[in-house]
């Protein structure tokens, strides 16, 4: 008897110690996911109401031109910031693994950014963009008295700032991935490129560029992720603006959870976020498991 | 294989031909594209404010001053407080050390449970868990303010750290998970048979070897958490508020004149325990991205 209830709490001990985490999984993430998907189908405002008002929440989202202007203010900016990452880093990548001296300290240069948040970016980008002081100023005092650089006081180009800081936050992120890849190609492939006289520069973009794959497609989810919580960056850069120029769906739905008591709509654009997501991600991932279940199968 | 191949690429000729000029043109404005900002931060951190106001953002200082520092330290104001922003140092420790522990703690139990026992329902957990590392934050937020704000613990440091726990999780245990995964089973088999329970094979045999795992996952959440702007906003409370937060007040909140150089003085202080772990970790800090990274 008392050694089968001994078996019995060994058995119990595993359990026992994944309960923390079966707790977060299932109320701190579906638990909370799902809360919110029922707060977005509610007519709650400041208190939450226990109502059902079907997708009108959304209706009323699709309708408020702040919420579209963040959209496509995001949109814009995703593309925007995963395509200079991407090329940025590549080149930064490619340049270095050419047998560099002072390779470390490059490396160094390129990746600190990554290191400071979003926030300490921000808020030296606005110092150096800002046009009374910064850039702008300082090559007016060159000599070039015709000199713009205002973009961030710009209705039309608000966004492209946030953009370069950061592109310079994160580009050295995508470096340091894609130069593990590189580090990882097999050398045979250069000496067969150098027989066949390919040219340097064809064998990066035809043979390396479409081996580095996996390594590209884990820069991207990385960058995508930070493209989706873009936050931060913004809140200490332009605080969304000037007017709603630079306003996007993270920075939305906090407002309106907090400073706008409309909680079932920042709820509606939180699921939306999600549903980006989904549809971004999941194909990449499924895309992913096939491979990787190929390469196990082998 | 990496060192042969070195070998063989240095034999390729490496004299001074124009793209090899080239190769370091390149490398070298990036690199001043790079340090631009930090090089901009310091001085302008330096500098007296007339002289800002009237001078070019890129001169060096005429006259240095560490004034700027001093202030931005312990007389900055955020909002009608103005202590500077040491309080937010203090705050950010207080937050970063719990929360490091026990996510690491939680991370290295779930990825050696998740590793080497057979739990029922375990794996579906950990799916889910991954799925969630996706979840942009946003959808999270309202639900957990409730939730904390229930067990009496919104706007409390345990509050945060709990906060802090739950978002670190998925990349824990992920990579405790991959860790534990290269090691031998018939070790943990032969532990087993040693008479071995849970806890016992975990403390005295898996920990001990995880000294690596354990590095990269500090680096990583040390300075995550410290860079995390939104959270510590949301859930940390007046008397908690992380650096980043109370920088960003100083910055973005004072009425009056802009005092630039103060400003930039707190941004590099807020800076400069994610970029010292970083310059001192080295390689460490590149592991942990590559390790975080392979949640794609």
């Amino acid at each position: 008897m008392r050694a089968k209830l001994r078996l019995l709490r060994r058995k119990f001990v595993p359990y026992a110690a994944l309960a923390p985490m079966a707790l977060i999984v299932l109320v701190g993430y579906l638990g909370t996911v799902l809360w919110s998907l029922k707060v977005s189908l509610s007519s709650s405002r400041t208190f939450p109401a226990h109502d059902f008002v079907g997708l009108t929440q959304y209706a009323r989202l699709f309708g408020n031109e702040r919420w579209l202007q963040s959209l496509e203010n995001l949109a814009l900016y995703g593309i925007l910031f995963i395509a200079a990452c991407l090329v940025i880093g590549f080149l930064l990548a490619v340049f270095i693994d050419q047998k560099v001296s002072g390779e470390g300290v490059l490396r160094t240069v390129f990746l600190y950014p990554y290191a400071m948040s979003f926030v300490a970016t921000g808020l030296v980008w606005q110092w150096l963009l800002n046009p009374g002081n910064g850039i702008q100023q300082a090559v007016r005092l060159w000599g070039y008295a015709d000199f713009q650089f205002d973009w961030i006081v710009d209705q039309d180009k608000a966004m492209y700032t946030i953009v370069i800081a950061t592109v310079w936050q994160a580009s050295g992120l995508v470096m340091a991935i894609l130069l593990a890849g590189l580090r990882g190609i097999d050398e045979e492939i250069w000496k067969a490129a150098r027989i066949d006289g390919i040219p340097t520069w064809r064998v990066y973009l035809s043979i390396v560029l479409p081996m580095l794959g996996p390594s590209v497609g884990t820069a991207f989810v990385l960058l995508f992720t930070a493209v989706v919580k873009l936050f931060d960056a913004v809140v200490a850069m332009t605080q969304g603006g000037p007017g709603i120029a630079s306003e996007v769906p993270a920075k939305f739905i906090m407002d309106h959870l907090f400073g706008r008591a409309n909680i079932a709509l920042a709820s509606a654009g939180s699921i939306m976020l999600l549903l980006t997501v989904i549809v971004l991600v999941a194909p990449l991932m499924y895309a992913r498991s096939r491979v990787g279940s190929r390469k196990g199968s082998k | 294989m990496n060192q042969a191949g070195n070998a063989l690429r240095s034999r390729r000729k490496r004299r001074l031909d124009p793209a090899r000029i080239g190769i370091y043109a390149f490398l070298v404005s990036a690199a001043l594209f790079f340090l631009l900002p930090l090089y901009i931060m310091l001085v302008t951190s330096l500098k007296p404010m007339d002289e800002i106001r009237q001078g070019n953002i890129f001169a060096l200082p005429l006259s240095v001053t560490v004034e700027p520092w001093q202030t931005a330290w312990s007389s900055a104001c955020t909002g009608v407080d103005c202590q500077g922003i040491r309080g937010g140092f203090w705050n950010s420790l207080a937050i970063v050390v719990p929360s490091t522990v026990l996510s690491i703690l939680l991370g290295a139990v779930n990825g050696y449970a998740l590793s080497f026992w057979r739990a029922r329902g375990a794996g579906l957990l950990f799916g889910i868990l991954m799925m969630g590392a996706f979840i942009p934050v946003q959808v999270m937020i309202y639900p957990l303010v409730q939730i904390l704000a229930a067990l009496h613990l919104f706007s409390s440091l345990p509050g945060i750290v709990l906060i802090h726990v739950i978002f670190g999780m998925p990349v824990m245990t992920l990579l405790f998970r991959n860790y534990y995964a290269s090691i031998p089973e018939e070790l943990f088999k032969a532990a087993r048979i040693d008479g071995g329970g849970f806890f016992r094979i975990f403390v005295q045999l898996m920990l001990p070897m995880s000294t690596p795992i354990v590095i990269v996952a500090a680096i990583m959440q040390v300075t995550g958490i410290w860079n995390d702007y939104i959270l510590g906003l949301v859930f940390a409370g007046r008397d908690n508020l992380p650096m980043t937060v109370q920088l960003n007040n100083v910055i973005n909140t004072t009425t009056g004149v802009r005092l630039y150089n103060v400003n930039m003085a707190a941004t590099i202080l807020t800076s400069l325990v994610p970029l010292s772990i970083y310059l001192i970790s080295g390689r460490w800090f590149v592991r942990g991205i590559a390790a975080g990274a392979v949640k794609g």
